[in-house]
């Protein structure tokens, strides 16, 4: 029974190409385990960290920039020291890439649904639905990710009540980056439907007098999904960056809840002071995760795109 | 007695994958003397391009020679390094390939790509090198070659640029030339036309050729010796009518009558290979699944044929008894008004009328002119032409993935409105199925087959519950002859022939009366070819089926079609009954075409 489960597991390993490659790419395997561990950090915050960020009562001042525990200054409680506000620097990075997991995901999923579904249509129909998608598109891209954040952000403001705006901070990040992002994606998609729509299979589904929604959701989608995977993993590592970016600038979420974009942009006002830690440390994890998702995304697409092999 | 140009013992090559050692070729015997051609014949996956690959020293990374010896005038080839090679390639040995589209660097003028060639192999200075490169493009047949040799290779039509191509590789006077399918992409006149000039050139030079091809009819008019390989094996190798004329392995002679005639119109073809179940078992094997023993319950070749037949026996579904008695003229004799009736169909791409005060107005491109075309019931109408004639214009007209500029199609005596403003469940689209050229792109690679098949059987409602379906589609797999247990597999687990196979039965699926076809055999090896049309004709025979097959091959039309017609730049030249189209063609274009595909007749 287990020999057999081994010896299919061995089969599928040399059939499947994608786990093939995959298992002979160093590089590739070693960026998995970290964007894996990163995940499992994030999901595992609470219990993996000695303090929780968000109590207010758990934080002293008192304990405010004390350096990393293996310095002169430094306190065994805390590993890689405090931030201004006392709070404790490894904890607040686990909830850090939390949020920004979180803010990434999200967004990432956000521009993937809406720019893949007007890729379709617009690669489908062509014309002048092709033309009017493909337009917004490079309005959009004349845009930087700050100003859409900005517009969004300030819409949100308009409209709601203030109490309720602090909450939605996650959402309004969440729009406004996957508002930057689709472009991609609707490209992408609209490209790859081109190509896919003058295959014989799509003209067969065609002559059959198939509903055209049937027809992209059941043979075009499922057929372009490899290119799609790639820009996905890539534009995950651009969507985390983004709003690290916009947190930095104090566009994103509030400096009172740790993301690694708020604590980078926290420790950069203490840099010349001497408190290095509290950028290094949150800097150090965002380059991490975001070297490993890349070349996760640069591995996909070379083993989706035949000519670059 | 010298040694012969070009001396292959013992060859073996191997590659290696992620699947293991593979063996490409095993213990091939080649000879080949200077001023002959030398012919390597076989279906894909036989080995022939790997030959090629292995005398130019041009194996890709994972291959290698693991045994024999490759001698060039008796000097050994395959313990030379890098450096060496460099020198001899191109030098004295040469290649033509396959597609004179991608072979030639389109941003660079031909006179350039040949001089860069000449100098490099020559100490020769830039005017001495324009001069015999324009003395080898007049050779080799482009006329006025001082003016055009400082054209871009998109200036020259397709049979013009494999002449640029070699004259490139006869730019350094090789003494052997590897030939790897020169006129594969060719129309069949330009084909001969070329293969006239690699005699003429054999013959003026006495150079040696290699020409590697899967077409018998161009190995049987041009090559002096023949080498048959299967499976990477020397098969039988001689002289050429010797080997072909009279065939001693078994392989040889089934390959020879799977090869369609222009003489003769048989039945079906005989004594040729049956290998789809042998084929299928291999690859069960290699995925470890437990094979032919798989069989959905109920299901036989029985079940399908009396499923077909049910449809068959008289118009009592709805539909299309509705649409006898809508009909005008209802009345007339079922057995002269034709199934499908193409009258003065003209299409034309591109055309716009312009916008403001006629800006941007063009013409367009005309894919077809007025052509006029009927098919009786129950017969086989194949069109033939050259590319671009318009042939798969015409499919795609009738299916409705085309609208016609002018004129006007009628099925079954009904109109058959454009396909524009077709409804999508206007019964036609069930009634017309159709049959692409190519098996790999015509299935949905994401799907399984049992997926793929059971489409159709949704789409029109044919079957009630899932376990009909199921029986259904399994029953269609074995009328086309295929094990019930490629139902669980994907597409790309089955060999050209075999997708093929699926891809009939998925329009059979559809209960069609009008099955189009277009170029179903030109992507499949000569033995499959042969199963295929086989297998067609068998299926017109039992259910009446009505086809419209399109071909650019005049020898399978022959065996195929019932009425043949001719299209030349989108106008139909000719409209007559098989056996009188070639016995005697009336339009000298059909006879030009006739005389110039290659035939097996100087066997």
């Amino acid at each position: 029974m287990l020999s057999d489960a081994r010896a299919r597991w061995q089969r599928y390993r040399v059939d499947n190409e994608l786990l093939y490659l995959f298992l002979h790419s160093p590089v590739a395997i070693v960026s998995a385990m970290v964007a894996s561990l990163a995940v499992a950090a994030a999901l595992l915050a609470p219990v993996l960290s000695p303090f929780d960020p968000y109590d207010i009562g758990g934080i002293d001042l008192l304990d405010s920039l004390l350096p990393p525990a293996w310095q002169a200054m430094g306190d065994a409680r805390f590993l890689i020291g405090t931030d201004d506000q006392g709070r404790d620097l490894y904890s607040a990075i686990l909830y850090g890439l939390r949020l920004s997991l979180l803010v990434g995901v999200l967004s990432v999923a956000f521009a993937s649904l809406l720019g893949v579904t007007l890729g379709l249509v617009a690669g489908w129909f062509g014309g002048w639905v092709d033309a009017l998608v493909m337009r917004i598109a490079d309005v959009q891209l004349a845009l930087p990710a700050i100003l859409t954040a900005l517009l969004v952000d300030g819409i949100a403001r308009g409209i709601l009540p203030d109490e309720t705006h602090e909450q939605l901070m996650l959402v309004v990040l969440t729009v406004a980056i996957g508002l930057s992002l689709w472009v991609d994606f609707a490209r992408t998609a609209r490209a790859s439907t081109l190509v896919e729509k003058k295959k014989e299979y799509v003209q067969a589904a065609i002559i059959m007098g198939m509903h055209p929604l049937k027809i992209l959701l059941r043979h075009v989608l499922p057929n372009i999904l490899g290119p799609i995977l790639v820009i996905l993993t890539i534009d995950l590592a651009v969507a985390i960056l983004l709003e690290a970016t916009l947190s930095f600038l104090g566009v994103g979420v509030p400096p009172n809840q740790p993301s690694l974009g708020t604590l980078i942009e926290i420790g950069t006002g203490y840099l010349f002071s001497g408190e290095w830690w509290i950028v290094l440390f949150p800097a150090l994890a965002l380059v991490t995760l975001i070297v490993s998702v890349n070349v996760l995304g640069d591995f996909l697409r070379d083993v989706f795109d035949p000519r670059l092999r | 007695m010298s040694a012969p140009l070009l001396d292959v013992r013992g060859l073996t090559v191997n590659f290696t994958t992620r699947f293991g050692e593979f063996t490409a070729v095993q213990d091939i015997d080649l000879v080949v003397a200077a001023g002959s051609i030398h012919g390597l014949v076989g279906e894909s996956g036989a080995g022939k391009s790997t030959i090629g690959a292995a005398v130019m020293g041009l194996l890709p990374g994972a291959g290698r020679i693991a045994e024999g010896t490759v001698r060039l005038v008796g000097e050994p080839l395959e313990a030379l390094d890098d450096d060496a090679w460099h020198r001899l390639r191109g030098n004295r040995i040469s290649m033509i390939f396959q597609d004179p589209q991608t072979s030639l660097n389109p941003l660079i003028r031909i006179g350039d790509q040949l001089i860069e060639t000449i100098r490099q192999h020559g100490d020769v200075d830039e005017t001495e090198a324009r001069r015999r490169a324009i003395a080898l493009l007049d050779e080799t047949g482009i006329a006025d070659a001082a003016a055009r040799i400082d054209d871009y290779p998109h200036q020259f039509s397709g049979g013009m640029r494999q002449r640029v191509v070699i004259a490139l590789a006869l730019c350094t006077d090789p003494e052997l030339i590897i030939a790897d399918e020169p006129t594969t992409a060719l129309d069949v006149a330009v084909q001969q036309q070329i293969l006239d000039l690699l005699k003429r050139l054999v013959a003026d030079r006495q150079i040696g050729v290699v020409l590697i091809t899967h077409d018998i009819g161009v190995i049987v008019e041009t090559s002096d010796r023949v080498t048959v390989l299967r499976h990477g094996q020397v098969i039988e190798s001689g002289p050429t009518r010797q080997v072909l004329g009279q065939p001693q392995a078994d392989y040889t002679r089934a390959l020879m009558a799977a090869v369609p005639r222009m003489e003769t119109r048989l039945a079906r073809f005989r004594g040729i290979l049956d290998d789809v179940s042998a084929d299928l078992a291999g690859a069960d094997a290699r995925h470890g699944s437990s094979g032919h023993s798989f069989r959905v319950p109920g299901a036989s070749a029985e079940h399908a044929s009396d499923w077909l037949l049910g449809a068959r026996k008289a118009a009592t579904s709805p539909d299309t008894k509705a649409q006898i008695e809508a009909r005008p003229g209802s009345d007339a004799d079922p057995s002269t008004s034709p199934l499908l009736a193409i009258d003065e169909v003209s299409v034309t791409f591109g055309a716009s009328r312009g916008g403001w005060f006629g800006i941007g107005q063009r013409d367009g491109v005309t894919a077809l002119q007025g052509v006029t075309l009927s098919l009786m019931a129950g017969t086989t109408l194949g069109v033939v032409g050259e590319s671009g004639s318009g042939k798969s214009t015409l499919a795609k007209v009738v299916t409705g993935l085309v609208d016609p500029s002018a004129g006007t199609l009628r099925f079954d005596g009904a109109d058959l409105p454009p396909g524009s403003v077709r409804a999508r469940d206007h019964a036609s689209r069930r009634r017309i199925q159709l049959i692409f050229q190519d098996p790999y792109a015509s299935l949905d690679s994401r799907f399984t087959v049992e997926r793929i098949l059971a489409e159709p059987v949704r789409h029109y409602g044919h079957a009630g519950d899932k376990a009909d379906v199921r029986r259904l589609v399994a029953s269609m797999l074995e009328l086309v002859e295929m094990p019930q247990s490629a139902l669980r597999k994907y597409p790309h687990q089955f060999s050209g022939g075999q997708r093929q196979r699926v891809a009939v039965a998925r329009a059979l699926l559809a209960r069609p009366e009008l099955l189009i076809a277009d170029e179903p055999t030109s992507a499949l090896d000569v033995s499959v070819q042969a199963q295929i049309l086989n297998l067609l004709r068998d299926l017109q025979a039992s259910f009446g089926l009505s086809m419209l097959f399109i071909s650019h091959n005049l020898a399978v039309v022959r065996q195929i079609a019932d009425t043949v017609a001719v299209l030349k730049g989108g106008e139909l030249v000719e409209f007559a009954p098989n056996e009188r189209f070639f016995t005697a063609a009336q339009a000298p274009y059909s006879r030009y075409l006739l005389s110039e595909t290659p035939s097996l007749d100087g066997l």
